[in-house]
């Protein structure tokens, strides 16, 4: 296995360890740092991809997406602290009425 | 060779920290995990030469984001069903599911990389193009990113201001 597929395919574990952890885990901080491990996981795939094809545009990108990653959670922890203070609790089957 | 094996190391040490966010039950020491999975990352990203993304992947990753996350940890340790029970009822069919979505992407993803036009970490990463590159060629997202910042923070004391409103 050369270092491409071994780089990519930690990638695509990564990723799905995090979409697992999304569906399966029951807390919900525990679900947003699955989404934050999701996002590194594209994040390695895209770093891989841009040394292979030696582009300045895909580094430009990697910041791009941290900057986006930042924010995120920025508007992310918020939300789930107000969830919180409306349900008194972590669990995300307490907040079944979000399913609409 | 010894930069081949501690890119196995690092490889292997990022996905089981992965694992460990799945298994562990509290909150902090998933985020210890992930903390751990995050800097086997910026170790791959130092040895495949781009140093920047790196040392921005320590900063931005594990210095701001996982910082905040773990302040909200410790502000809201709450010892609820979901401290007692860490999976959902989607515990067999999340996982089974999550297995066939790696099977998947494995068998789509790792079988056409044949016309590979280097291996990685071969190409130097040089910063003075890549900042000529960034703030010459691509300076209007550079601006941007500074309105999405700004945007944010405006959201959450939208929201704290909410919260604020509903119960104070």
């Amino acid at each position: 296995m050369d270092k491409t597929q071994l780089l990519l395919a930690v990638s695509f574990g990564l990723f799905a360890i995090g979409l697992t952890g999304v569906v399966v885990r029951r807390n919900v901080l525990v679900m947003l740092m699955c989404m934050e491990l999701m996002l590194n996981a594209v994040n390695l795939a895209l770093v891989t991809f841009a040394q292979q094809g030696a582009s300045t545009i895909g580094a430009v990108l990697v910041f791009l997406i941290f900057v986006v990653a930042a924010s995120e959670i920025a508007i992310a922890i918020p939300i789930v602290l107000l969830l919180i203070r409306r349900g008194r609790t972590l669990d995300i089957g307490a907040y079944t009425v979000l399913k609409g | 060779m010894i930069e081949t094996a501690l890119l196995y190391l690092f490889c292997a040490a990022s996905l089981a920290g992965g694992v460990l966010m799945l298994v562990l039950r509290h909150p902090m020491r998933v985020a210890l995990a992930l903390i751990a999975t995050m800097l086997s990352l910026a170790a791959i990203y130092a040895l495949l030469g781009v140093h920047v993304i790196a040392v921005f992947q320590v900063l931005i990753y594990v210095g701001a984001v996982m910082v905040f996350m773990v302040y909200v940890i410790m502000l809201l340790d709450v010892r609820d069903r979901s401290f007692v029970e860490r999976y959902s009822g989607m515990l067999v069919p999340g996982v089974i599911g999550g297995a066939v979505f790696a099977v998947v992407l494995a068998l789509l993803g790792l079988s056409g990389g044949a016309a590979a036009p280097g291996a990685p970490g071969t190409a130097p990463f040089a910063l003075q193009p890549f900042a000529a590159a960034f703030l010459n060629d691509y300076w209007l997202y550079f601006e941007l990113t500074s309105v999405l910042l700004v945007i944010a923070v405006v959201a959450a004391l939208a929201v704290i201001k909410e919260r604020g409103d509903k119960l104070g």
